[in-house]
């Protein structure tokens, strides 16, 4: 077999993650090399390095350890009986290779996945090797993020911990019944039991003030998944559902959802048409408002029709829309929660207006300065010179917030 | 007007030393005209010579305002310097006015503040530092960068912190940084042809760029507005952009309409490989074949949402098996039984009747944790009629393999279980009933009632309830003791 160059491997192993939907560097302890010597920091919120023509960030160098993979999971590029370019980095250049790009700025850090080889354990221990090289010999202070291998060793999961600042393992499919069909190979149970684990060290790494000894720290960015959408028929609702329960269940940081987008050598039980971004979106619109504003599954899923949300306007007009006798909320006395509900008004809208109100009434014109667009926010609130009057039930409203088509498309 | 002359394009301690000069003789904004440099003084424009110099406190501002004002006054609008005296003039008579966030020019200096931050958050990302070896062998690492405002000073040290180990400097039009990996130094700004064109590793860094890229998700107005186009003359990665784009349409087609081919030979020996997964639930002939199929259950909905499925524990060959409702959190985690709150008032209570935890199997009448997904937590749900009747199956295997003579139902929904019929605690329990396949089955309460009973004295009361049944089953296993 043909040695393949440094370049030609990255060149496949960067094209064999591009499927995984994660990016963040954000929510790790602060760190920094001042002293050390050697390079690297995070200062909490991560940063952005470049953007790909597809409109997501690159912050992290993501790349797989290896493609070469025993597992055949329907919808993986890198699936054992897909005919992909092969190709497996040893250890010391991805080392080499995150080096490199981190001292010119190209990245916060590196995310390392990989295909299954051998076994859980040998793969997972060499993700391992990786992260304890660059701690431990290089001395390096960026961000790591490791995927976990179900069923690998709880030890080497605590060493992926203790090196890592993010760890996730990846829920793939919306519903069990999907993941089985689509990836034969891989147990529902046996993820949400490593999900369940990293959780678990997570808890124990917890500071507590009444603990004297300083507790060993364990992934300080927490855990995240990602579940593929439309590959299989689960609909929002299933979908907002299942990520409810991981939230609540392993105390997930993020779910990421991956609009399932073609593959090459694909198998015909997939769909093979352009991935649903604008499905994508909006679920992550939805999941946003579930984290932070307040709303759960059901109330989102209402403002869709038959368990799907609304492509056309965002979850939260959508819901507004089919709620409207809660509205207008008059922005000179509403309560935060209230305020959090109108459209167009974000988290940091809702603080200005409140902390803005102590001195004096606000009329439509503050509001949209706060805001930055009014056309949203206009129909559903009160203000000092304004009233909706029958706008708010206007059965033209819906039409009138809704974008032309020809601005629908996400190019 | 006065004419108020200042060296600095962004130096805050300059420009406050100034502005209370100002204060102190009284001027009004509109008398100031703020000059900086060596840039021209308009015809009817007085010098500032003739203004005091203050020695003591010239008036109040809200402690925010320095930090803001810091950060406004790097602002490449020339107006910077006057709109931050205006409202210093104005925070005289109305110290609130920063938390008024539909003043005019509060939003303005809110938005000039945030358009700094975000240049400077730019050049966090978008500095590219290119490599020199000398001949020494000494690396060092230099780049060319053209922000938006007079950012680089703040933004400095930022690199001093991620670069510890490395030499570089950082040149832009209007001042150059240098880190010698000792200390940071400031000198005038350079241009493009200070940096070296090129650098080894940019070429791994376009074909990451490339590779990275999913050409079905195409969404350019996205990146531009993340990566303004400004920033793309001194990335590297850009010049792959406007190909990639061109491109992208016919890659995604050949993804979509390459057909699935042959599998390789590698996929066919692997396949041979794997172990044969069959079967396993249908040859269920000891406890531990049915511990590791109970994991396969697909025989209610409840698998889908919960951990694993939690089976029982304890000696093969117990003589006395209690039986919970089901799993909870914590136990869903652990994958084990009676681990958390409520196990643990189980663990106490049979420690102080006298029962050897040791030696009793403990397990549940449905294996899953049933739940309602609630912000961070997970409320506990009874399971209904029908999860009780589908988990039968495995409490019967338990049952049938672990052989106890004495079953201690916790709770109504194991006391349903194994009765068949819908149960009460209160007529049940206190004395032992004889089940059909001639075990005694004792019921009781499930701990975790004992927890959720806020009245201190009732609570004592069921407790003590509840450890006189388990009296009952101490007896009763004292009673079999005899008959060994």
């Amino acid at each position: 077999m043909a040695v393949l160059t440094l370049r030609r491997k990255l060149a496949i192993l960067s094209d064999a993650a591009k499927y995984d939907a994660s990016c963040a560097s954000s929510g790790t302890e602060k760190r920094s090399s001042a002293g050390t010597g050697g390079v690297g920091s995070t200062e909490g919120s991560g940063i952005c390095h470049s953007y790909a023509p597809d409109g997501r960030c690159i912050s992290l160098l993501k790349i797989l350890l290896t493609n070469f993979c025993v597992y055949d999971c329907i919808y993986c590029v890198n699936r054992s009986s897909s005919n992909v370019a092969r190709a497996r980095f040893s250890v010391e250049e991805v080392v080499q290779l995150t080096l490199d790009f981190y001292k010119r700025n190209y990245i916060e850090g590196l995310f390392l996945s990989s295909g299954i080889i051998r076994s859980p354990d040998y793969t997972m221990e060499e993700l391992v090797r990786v992260a304890r090289s660059l701690r431990e010999d290089h001395h390096f202070a960026g961000y790591i993020h490791l995927k976990v291998i179900p069923n690998a060793a709880p030890g080497l999961l605590a060493e992926a911990g203790r090196w890592a600042d993010r760890l996730s393992t990846n829920i793939e499919m919306p519903t069990d019944i999907g993941l089985e069909t689509l990836a034969p190979e891989k147990k529902p149970s046996e993820i949400r039991a490593a999900m369940a684990n990293v959780r678990g060290k997570l808890d124990e790494a917890a500071p507590d003030r009444k603990a004297k000894a300083k507790k060993a720290k364990f992934a300080p960015a927490g855990q995240s998944t990602q579940m593929i959408v439309g590959a299989d028929a689960a609909d929002d609702g299933a979908i907002l559902h299942r990520a409810a329960g991981l939230y609540s269940g392993y105390k997930l940081r993020r779910v990421y959802y991956s609009a399932f987008s073609p593959i090459p050598d694909a198998s015909s039980r997939l769909p093979l048409k352009a991935p649903p971004l604008m499905r994508e979106h909006r679920l992550y619109q939805a999941d946003w408002l579930i984290r932070f504003y307040g709303f759960d599954v059901p109330e989102i899923v209402s403002g869709g029709e038959d368990g799907l949300l609304d492509l056309a306007i965002d979850p939260k007009l959508a819901w507004a829309l089919k709620s409207r006798a809660r509205f207008p909320v008059d922005v000179n006395r509403a309560d935060r929660e209230m305020l959090l509900r109108v459209p167009g008004l974000g988290t940091r809208s809702v603080d200005r207006i409140i902390a803005t109100r102590r001195h004096h009434r606000l009329r439509l014109d503050d509001v949209a300065r706060i805001a930055g667009a009014i056309d949203k926010v206009r129909p559903f609130i009160l203000a000092a010179d304004w009233s909706p009057g029958g706008l708010t039930d206007d059965n033209r409203l819906r039409a009138r917030l809704t974008p032309q088509p020809a601005q629908l498309s996400l190019f | 007007m006065i004419s108020v002359r200042l060296e600095g394009l962004n130096d805050f301690d300059e420009w406050r030393q100034q502005a209370r000069r100002l204060l102190a003789a009284g001027l009004s904004p509109a008398q100031v005209v703020w000059r900086v440099g060596d840039e021209e003084s308009g015809l009817f424009e007085a010098g500032d010579d003739m203004l005091p110099e203050p020695d003591g406190p010239v008036g109040n501002v809200p402690r925010a305002f320095p930090d803001l004002a810091r950060q406004v006054i790097q602002h490449s609008d020339p107006q910077r310097f006057a709109l931050l005296y205006r409202m210093l003039w104005r925070l005289q008579d109305d110290p609130h006015l920063l938390s008024n966030a539909a003043d005019k020019d509060n939003s303005l200096l809110t938005n000039w503040a945030s358009a700094v931050r975000r240049d400077s958050h730019k050049m966090k990302a978008f500095v590219r530092f290119k490599s020199i070896v000398d001949d020494s062998g000494l690396e060092r690492y230099a780049a060319w960068f053209e922000p938006e405002h007079y950012s680089l000073e703040t933004t400095a040290p930022f690199f001093v912190r991620r670069f510890d180990g490395m030499m570089w400097a950082i040149i832009t039009p209007y001042r150059s940084a240098f880190w010698d990996g000792e200390s940071l130094a400031f000198g005038p700004g350079g241009q493009k042809s200070d940096v070296p064109q090129d650098d080894a590793v940019e070429g791994d860094w376009k074909t990451y760029f490339a590779s990275i890229f999913n050409p079905a998700r195409l969404k350019v107005s996205m990146m531009k507005s993340e990566m303004p186009v400004k920033y793309w003359k001194n990335l590297p990665e850009a010049e792959l952009i406007a190909p990639l784009i061109r491109n992208a349409r016919n890659m995604e087609a050949e993804m979509i309409e390459r057909a699935t081919t042959q599998p390789p030979s590698r996929h066919l020996r692997q396949q041979a490989r794997l172990p044969e997964d069959v079967g396993a639930s249908q040859q269920i002939g000891t406890l531990t074949d049915a511990r590791a199929a109970v994991q396969d259950c697909r025989r209610c909905g409840l698998c889908e949402h919960a951990t694993q499925a939690v089976f029982g524990e304890g000696p093969e060959h117990a003589d006395v098996m209690f039986v919970g409702e089901q799993p909870g959190d914590q136990e869903d985690l652990a994958g084990r039984p009676f681990i958390g709150p409520a196990g643990q008032v189980f663990d106490r209570a049979v420690e102080k009747v006298g029962i050897d935890r040791s030696r009793v199997y403990v397990t549940n009448a449905v294996k899953h944790f049933k739940f309602e997904p609630r912000g961070k937590r997970r409320i506990h749900q009874r399971p209904d009629g029908g999860e009780v009747q589908a988990c039968k199956f495995w409490l019967n295997l338990e049952l049938g393999f672990v052989k106890p003579k004495v079953v201690v139902a916790l709770g109504a929904t194991a006391a349903t279980s194994l009765i068949g019929k819908s149960a009460t605690i209160g007529k049940l329990r206190g004395a032992p009933l004889d089940m059909a396949d001639g075990n005694t089955l004792f019921v009781t309460n499930h701990p975790s009632y004992l927890l959720r009973i806020p009245d201190a004295a009732k609570k004592a009361e069921e407790q003590a309830k509840f450890e006189e049944d388990l009296l009952l089953v101490r007896q009763a296993m004292a009673g079999l003791h005899r008959q060994h």
